[in-house]
């Protein structure tokens, strides 16, 4: 038995051409979803898959590459990832948003605005974004085709009828370019309006559901809404307890079984380069910051 | 005059980097309609291929892919057999079954319909055409906007393709169906995928 | 002071060690070997290789032990090492007509050319558990049965199909090349032959299902097993330089051909239908699961209404893989804060305004019109 050997970033040069072939079309007709030959990579479907597949056809032996999950770059999965391509491509990673000239994320958009020299790429699990109304792929289809986005507006309608609030908090469905109803993966509705002529390229991989869509730069994104119910992001009512930001996407920490929590920036970037900076928030005085000042 | 394998031009000489650093430069071409990109990686080149023609069909280009060649590309024997030979693509006769079609002579250009121009249900199964043209630099003005331009951009040009703007209008409307370009000239491409909005600026 | 958790590199690394250590078990027992593995769960290969879609008893054999005889992880690692091997293009179609018979039985003739061939079988054993499997068992040895003359073994269905009595097997269609779904995305409506791929790596628990509900009357197609048979089959290659085909060597096949319901018009003769399973090694269930599936997806193609879950060709197609199934079910064990902070942000702004609408006069309908 031989010792398995890998090709460049895993994938041999025939899928990555079938895959670049997929992205430029994706390119070509904004939000629309191309169907790929998606591989079996060696981590499981809906790990990441996706995001991966299509990372590994547009690394370079130049790109600085950042992966995130939850907007953390310590969450074990996206060490996973980043561990994967430093291992098959011998590519160097980053931790600073600035710096990366590509970044695969899952679940969140970081809060430090995209550059033109970057590429995001998302990871995507169900890319189909009115799987939840119609199951069936062939119905689906055909209402990508005719643009008939009836159903996805009637559901958003029963949520205000019923809750008084479009009841959607993440995998908010966004129009692109005026013409596709897009899936923008389940990132929360707050990150929405980053895609909105962003100057970056996105793109997106859904491995298990074989679909690749993008977003060109400058290219307008807008989430689904009613003029009487305008879209409205939402974040925690609260600052970062460790930087103080009152602008970033926040998680809630429970800190006792009393009830008791805080807020800290989901980007953990974006929270420790602010601290860098001297930014305090409650939970993070910093004794020595102050006698500087003092 | 026909050539043996022993003699035609090389490949790229490092496939593995050379494809990723062609379809980087491909990829931000499409993703910035206009721009001006250059392709790097270095490969023999059959005449009257251009580099930058080449170097995409390296990348690109494969058993999956079937080919269609203008009328001075394939009548150059060298240029089917080059492609063959390194790409194993197809080369065939009727360009609505090709995934890309290379134009040497913009000036005898199909029009599009004879391309293939997806369905509503699957707008990607289409062609991409790659036309080499005399210059991405100079010549007329034509006035760009739509995704992957911030606002307007001016591309100087000579296309050599008769009703350029007309046609790609005409392209625009069956959106998302539709044909989506790649112009080369030299080293130099520039993409007008089908979203783009082109037409010649006044005066 | 609140440190955000860190070490998740760390912790990783802990997991693997663990895991190791885990699969070896207690150190004072023997390791097992692959051979073992190959030799003794010979099932277990087959059915990881069938569903791995690659026939390698060693490396089947090596996925079961690293992935612990999880079946599912050890189809998923083969499908991964699959996913980057090379391909040089596609065998010449086997012909099970020659088979290699070790075993064939037919449930709709008693006898035919080449007889019922029952070879190795749970199927008249006793489900006793055998104490004597508990410590080293030395089986008595086979009485030596003679092998079948090649040849001499038509298929049941080739019997029938020579008086017309079923549908005839499909004929190779030059002009339509036969597809591939590891190659390409799979888009519906799709061909016998896309589908039949499909259920050749679907998960058999979930066809053995899906196959059993025909039988209990969701979308009945009146099965009789035409044909079991189990034996070798040689592949040939033909390499373009060549021109003509060369053996590559043999490999153990399952086959089953259903004969189904019989069809019929005011144009047409009824005749029986068909329904086909083909499995690498031993794989009679799966085979036979996979064979009253088929059929079943055909409903669309012979004029049947489409009601049952087994004749939806969208739904049993796009929930077969287990490996990707798998992963799907599993990835909810991955941090989805994010999400969940959102939607709890909304479900608390519900609830307010709830207790604050039912406190006060004001009326939901408001909101809803
Ligand atoms: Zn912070």
């Amino acid at each position: 038995m031989n010792a398995p050997t890998y090709n460049f970033a895993y994938l041999d040069e025939q899928t990555k051409r079938m895959i670049r072939r997929a992205i430029l079309k994706a390119i070509a007709i904004p939000g629309y979803q191309v169907p790929f030959a998606s591989r079996e990579m060696p981590m499981p479907y809906g790990w990441g898959t996706g995001g991966v597949q299509v990372t590994a056809a547009i690394l370079g032996p130049d790109d600085r590459l950042k992966v995130i999950d939850q907007g953390s770059d310590d969450t074990t999965n996206a060490i996973s990832i980043r561990k994967f391509f430093q291992k098959t491509a011998g590519v160097a990673v980053t931790t600073s948003t600035v710096n990366a000239t590509v970044i695969q994320t899952r679940h969140r958009i970081h809060e430090a605005q995209l550059g033109a020299h970057q590429v995001l790429v998302y990871q995507v699990p169900i890319p189909e974004p009115l799987r939840f109304l119609e199951p069936r792929e062939t119905e689906t289809r055909r209402m990508h085709a005719l643009a008939e986005y009836g159903l996805i507006h009637v559901k958003l309608y029963e949520d205000i009828a019923r809750f008084g609030h479009i009841a959607t908090a993440y995998a908010y469905p966004v129009k692109v370019n005026a013409r596709y109803v897009m899936d923008p993966s389940p990132t929360p509705k707050f990150d929405n309006p980053k895609m909105d002529n962003c100057e970056a390229l996105q793109l997106f991989g859904a491995g298990r559901e074989k679909r690749i869509y993008a977003i060109p730069p400058y290219t307008t994104v807008q989430s689904l809404d009613f003029e009487d119910y305008p879209f409205e992001p939402y974040k925690h009512k609260a600052c970062c307890a460790l930087c103080n930001a009152a602008d970033s996407y926040l998680d809630e920490i429970v800190t006792d079984d009393k009830g008791s929590r805080m807020f800290v920036c989901s980007d953990t970037d974006y929270c420790e380069t602010r601290q860098a900076q001297g930014h305090r928030g409650s939970e993070n005085a910093s004794p020595f910051a102050e006698s500087r000042h003092a | 005059m026909m050539t043996t394998i022993a003699e035609m031009p090389a490949g790229f000489a490092d496939k593995v980097i050379a494809a990723q650093s062609t379809f980087r430069t491909v990829m931000d071409a499409m993703a910035r309609p206009g721009s001006v990109q250059l392709i790097r990686a270095v490969s023999g080149v059959p005449a009257p291929m251009m580099r930058g023609a080449a170097a995409i069909a390296l990348t690109l280009f494969d058993q999956d892919t079937p080919v269609w060649l203008d009328e001075k590309l394939a009548t150059s024997g060298d240029v089917i057999k080059w492609i063959k030979f390194h790409t194993s693509a197809p080369v065939i006769a009727d360009a609505a079954g090709s995934s890309f079609a290379v134009i040497a002579d913009p000036t005898s250009l199909p029009e599009f319909d004879r391309f293939a121009l997806g369905s509503p249900e699957y707008p990607d199964r289409s062609t991409t055409i790659v036309i080499q043209v005399a210059s991405l630099s100079e010549g007329p003005a034509y006035r760009l906007s739509g995704p992957g331009i911030d606002g307007v951009t001016v591309l100087r040009a000579a296309i050599g393709v008769p009703d350029l703007a007309d046609r790609l209008a005409e392209n625009a409307c069956r959106f998302p169906r539709g044909i989506d370009l790649l112009l080369v000239s030299g080293e130099s491409i520039v993409a007008l995928p089908r979203t783009t909005q082109f037409v010649a600026q006044e005066g | 002071m609140y440190v955000a958790v860190k070490g998740g590199e760390r912790a990783i690394e802990n997991a693997h060690r663990l895991l190791a250590h885990e699969r070896r078990g207690d150190r004072s027992v023997p390791e097992v070997s692959l051979d073992q593995i190959s030799n003794q769960l010979s099932l277990a290969v087959d059915r990881v290789m069938t569903e791995g879609s690659l026939y390698d008893r060693e490396l089947a054999s090596l996925a079961i032990k690293q992935a612990r005889g999880d079946m599912i992880e050890a189809i998923f690692l083969l499908r991964a090492f699959r996913a980057t091997l090379p391909r040089f293009g596609s065998s010449e179609p086997i012909d099970t007509a020659q088979m290699q018979v070790r075993r064939r039985v037919s449930s709709t003739f008693k006898d035919m050319p080449g007889g019922q061939v029952l070879g190795a079988t749970f199927d008249y054993t006793h489900r006793l558990l055998d104490p004597a499997l508990m410590g080293e068992a030395s089986p008595e040895q086979p009485s030596v049965v003679a092998e079948a003359e090649p040849g001499v073994m038509p298929r049941v269905t080739d019997i029938l199909g020579r008086d017309g009595l079923i549908e005839p097997s499909p004929v190779e269609d030059p002009e339509h090349q036969v597809g591939d779904i590891t190659r390409d995305s799979l888009s519906f409506p799709a061909d016998r032959d896309l589908r039949l791929q499909n259920l050749a790596r679907g998960d058999e628990g979930y066809l053995l299902a899906l196959g059993y509900s025909t039988q209990r009357g969701y979308g009945r197609n009146h099965p009789f097993a035409g044909e079991i048979r189990v034996g070798e089959v040689s592949v040939e290659f033909v390499p373009e330089d060549l021109g003509f085909a060369v053996p590559l060597g043999s490999i153990t096949l399952t086959e089953c051909q259903m004969v189904n319901q019989f069809k019929g018009s005011d144009t047409e003769a009824p005749c029986f239908t068909r329904g086909y399973g083909l499995a690498f090694g031993q794989s009679e269930r799966k085979v036979m699961s996979m064979a009253l599936v088929d059929r079943a997806l055909r409903a669309r193609e012979l004029g049947e209404d489409v009601k049952a879950p087994a004749q939806d060709e969208e739904f049993v197609l796009s929930h077969s893989d287990n490996v990707q199934s798998t992963g799907f079910v599993e990835h909810l064990k991955l941090p989805h804060y994010v999400d969940f902070q959102s939607e709890l942000g909304l479900l608390r702004k519900l609830r307010k305004e709830f207790a604050e609408a039912n406190e006060a006069p004001t009326p939901m309908q408001e909101a809803a019109e």
